[in-house]
C-alpha cells in the first residue's frame, strides 16, 4: 500500500510552530514524579519517563496498570496529585487542556470521542480550527479558506476521501479510529498520545493503521498505548512497560520482547 | 449533515434565494402584506406581541439548542435593556428619566443589557444541566426584588410608563401597522442571525461544545469562552426583545421580568421546539393565542377568565406530551411517517 502523505503545516500554523519552538529544548515529553490518586487508590505513582522530540514510544501493560491515567494527566483531563509534566521544556502541569493543545499535544480516545451528528469533514474542520485564531469567528468559511484545504488534505491522509460528506455515526468502526487519527494530526502537533488506536480493528484495517502511523513526519513524536503487540512493536523505537501504575521496564522492543519478567507478567510467559 | 463544508464551490446569491422552500416564500409574502387584510388588533397584540416573545425565546433556543444550556435570564437581560432605554431616555417619571437622545441610549441599553447577561453567562457556565436552571432563576428572582425595591435607580413597584419608541422619520411607531412592520423586522434580523451563526466556526464550535465538551477541550477550544460568548450572542437578541416589549406596552415595571414572565419564556421556547430557531416563533405565536382567547374559551364554558393560565398549561402539558421537541417535532415526526409511507420497502408504497 502507498504511504500516506501528511500535510505540512499551513502558513498559519508554522507561525505557530516558530513561536512554539523557542521554547523547545531537552525532552519532549518530560515526566517527573507523576502521580495520580483518586481517594486512597494510586492510579499512577511517581512515574518518571522522558520522550525525546521526534521519538515513538509504546506505554504497555495490563488492564488497570494505569495508561489512559497517564494519558489523562499530560493531556489535562485530569490534574496529577504531584509530579511534573513538561513538554518541550515548559511545564504545563497546571494548565487546562486546551492550552496544552494549543503548544502541539494532541491525542486520540480509546473509545472514540467524536461528533456523531456531523459529517466527517466537520469534523476535521472543527479540529483544524480548534488550534486556529477563527475560533470566534462569524464568518462562513469558504471553499477557498486555508483550515477548509487543511481539513480536505487531512482527510485524504487517513484514507477517508470517499467518506468526506458521511455522517460520523454511520461510520464503521475502523473509519471513526482512522478520523480520531485525523483529529489528532489536525493544526501542527508536535507530539502525540495514541490511546489504543488499534482497538476492535480488522487485520486489513491494522495494516492501514500502522501505514499511517509509520508515515507521520519525523518530527512529529508519538506515545501509543496498545494491547496489539504485533501493532504496538512495529511502530514504536522504545517501549515502557507499566505495572500497578510503577514504571516497571524500559527498553527497546526487542529487549522488552525478550525480558523473562515481561513474558510472565504480560506475556503470559508462553510468547515468542 | 455537512454543518459547515461545502463539497463544491456554491455559486452565490441567486442560488441562495432559489434554495428557499415555496413554503417560506408563501409565509414570507402572507406576513409582508398581513396588514392589508388583518386588524390593528391582530397585528398589535397578536403578531407584534408573538415576535416579541419570539426573539427573547429565540435568545433562549441559542442557549439551549445550539449550547446546551437552558437559561432563565433571558427575560431579565429584555427587560433590563427596557429599563435603561426608560432611565437613559424619556420616560412619565423626569425625576429620574435623563431625556438623552435615542441614538445614544438604545446603543446604551443594548450594551448594557448584554453586559448583564454576559456577566450571568459567566457565572452559570460553571455549572451543568439543572444547576444552570437554577442558578439562572435565582439571579432572575434577584433582579425581580432589586428592581421592585429599589427606588432611585429603577423607580420600585411603578416602574416607569409611557416610554414610547422614537419618532424616526416621523412616523409614529406605536400605531399598529409601522409597530408590525417594526417587530416584523426586528424579529427577520434576529433569525437571520442566528441562522447564519448556526453556520459559522463559531457556532460550529458552540454546538461541538454541546455533543462533547471534553472532546472540544482536547481539540483546543476554551470550552468555558465560548459558552460565555454564545450568552453574549443571545443578550443581544434579548435586548432588542425587551426593548421593543417596553415599548409595545408604554411602560416596564418589575413584573415585565417576573418570575412567571420568566417561565412563559421557556414554556414558549419549548413549546415551539428548541431545535430550529423558528421554534420559538412559532411557540410565541401558540401563545399569544391561547394568553388573549383563552378567557373567551374560558367563559363559554362557564368558568372564570382569569384562569387563562390554565389553558395556557394544558396546551404546554398537551404539545410535550406527545412531542418532546415541541410543535416542531410533531413537524418531523409527520414528515418522517411521509417519507416512509412513500418507501416501498418501509411503508404503503403509494
Amino acid at each position: 500500500m502507498a504511504q500516506p502523505r501528511i500535510p505540512v503545516a499551513s502558513t498559519v500554523e508554522r507561525s505557530v510552530t516558530e513561536r512554539l519552538g523557542s521554547v523547545s529544548a531537552g525532552n519532549a515529553l518530560e515526566l517527573r514524579g507523576v502521580t495520580k490518586l483518586f481517594g486512597a487508590l494510586a492510579a499512577i505513582s511517581d512515574v518518571t519517563l522522558s520522550v525525546r522530540p521526534g521519538e515513538r514510544r509504546a506505554i504497555l501493560g495490563s488492564n488497570g496498570a494505569g495508561k489512559t491515567t497517564l494519558f489523562n494527566c499530560v493531556t489535562g483531563d485530569f490534574l496529577p496529585t504531584s509530579g511534573t509534566i513538561r513538554l518541550f521544556g515548559e511545564d504545563l502541569t497546571n494548565f487546562p487542556a486546551h492550552e496544552r493543545i494549543r503548544r502541539g499535544l494532541r491525542r486520540t480516545y480509546q473509545i472514540s470521542l467524536l461528533f456523531g451528528g456531523m459529517s466527517v469533514a466537520d469534523n476535521v474542520y472543527l479540529a483544524c480550527l480548534g488550534v486556529s485564531r477563527g475560533r470566534f469567528s462569524l464568518l462562513r468559511p469558504r471553499p477557498s479558506d486555508a483550515i477548509v484545504s487543511r481539513a480536505a488534505e487531512l482527510i485524504d491522509a487517513v484514507h477517508l476521501t470517499g467518506a468526506r460528506d458521511t455522517l460520523v455515526s454511520s461510520l464503521s468502526h475502523g473509519q471513526q479510529r482512522q478520523l480520531e487519527i485525523a483529529l489528532a494530526l489536525a493544526g501542527a502537533p508536535r507530539f502525540i498520545l495514541f490511546d489504543e488506536p488499534a482497538a476492535g480493528l480488522s487485520p486489513a484495517e491494522r495494516a492501514d493503521l500502522v501505514a499511517i502511523l509509520s508515515g507521520l513526519p519525523g518530527h512529529i513524536g508519538y506515545i501509543i498505548i496498545e494491547h496489539d503487540m504485533d501493532v504496538a512493536l512495529r511502530v514504536a523505537e522504545s517501549v515502557t512497560m507499566l505495572h500497578n501504575g510503577r514504571v516497571f521496564k524500559e527498553g527497546t522492543p526487542e529487549e522488552i520482547e525478550n525480558d523473562a519478567q515481561v513474558q510472565e507478567l504480560y506475556l503470559g510467559g508462553g510468547h515468542g | 449533515m455537512a454543518i459547515v463544508l461545502p463539497t463544491v464551490a456554491p455559486r452565490r446569491s441567486l442560488l441562495a434565494l432559489e434554495r428557499i422552500p415555496p413554503a417560506i416564500w408563501v409565509i414570507g409574502l402572507l406576513l409582508l402584506a398581513m396588514p392589508a387584510f388583518a386588524s390593528n388588533f391582530v397585528l398589535y397584540q397578536i403578531f407584534g406581541w408573538s415576535f416579541i416573545l419570539g426573539m427573547i425565546a429565540l435568545s433562549l433556543m441559542v442557549l439551549a439548542g445550539y449550547g446546551g444550556m437552558v437559561s432563565l435570564i433571558q427575560m431579565s437581560v429584555g427587560a433590563l435593556a427596557g429599563y435603561v432605554v426608560a432611565i437613559l431616555g424619556t420616560s412619565g417619571v423626569p425625576q429620574i428619566s435623563l431625556g438623552w437622545p435615542w441614538w445614544l441610549h438604545i446603543p446604551l441599553a443594548i450594551l448594557i443589557a448584554t453586559l448583564f447577561g454576559t456577566l450571568v453567562g459567566a457565572l452559570a457556565v460553571r455549572t451543568e444541566g439543572i444547576y444552570t436552571i437554577m442558578i439562572t432563576l435565582a439571579i432572575a428572582s434577584a433582579f425581580f426584588y432589586f428592581t421592585r425595591q429599589n427606588y432611585t435607580i429603577f423607580n420600585g413597584y411603578t416602574g416607569f410608563n409611557n416610554v414610547i419608541p422614537p419618532a424616526w422619520f416621523g412616523i409614529d411607531w406605536r400605531q399598529a401597522v409601522p409597530f408590525y412592520y417594526l417587530t416584523l423586522g426586528c424579529a427577520t434580523l434576529s433569525y437571520l442571525a442566528v441562522v447564519w451563526m448556526a453556520r459559522t466556526p463559531f457556532g460550529l464550535a458552540l454546538q461541538g461544545v454541546r455533543d462533547n465538551p471534553r472532546r472540544m477541550s482536547a481539540l483546543g477550544f476554551h470550552i468555558t469562552a465560548h459558552r460565555i460568548l454564545a450568552y453574549s450572542f443571545a443578550s443581544v437578541i434579548a435586548a432588542v426583545g425587551g426593548i421593543l416589549l417596553v415599548w409595545q406596552n408604554a411602560q416596564v415595571v418589575p413584573g415585565t421580568a417576573g418570575i412567571p414572565q420568566v417561565v412563559d419564556i421557556l414554556v414558549i421556547a419549548v413549546v415551539g421546539g428548541l431545535k430550529r430557531p423558528i421554534g420559538p416563533f412559532i411557540g410565541a405565536l401558540i401563545f399569544a393565542l391561547l394568553s388573549v382567547f383563552s378567557s373567551d374559551i374560558l367563559h363559554a364554558f362557564g368558568m372564570s377568565g382569569e384562569r387563562f393560565k390554565l389553558v395556557v398549561g394544558l396546551g404546554f402539558l398537551a404539545v410535550v406530551g406527545f412531542s418532546p421537541d415541541g410543535v416542531l417535532g410533531l413537524w418531523d415526526t409527520y414528515q418522517a411517517k411521509r417519507a416512509a409511507n412513500r418507501d416501498p420497502l418501509l411503508g404503503g408504497g403509494r
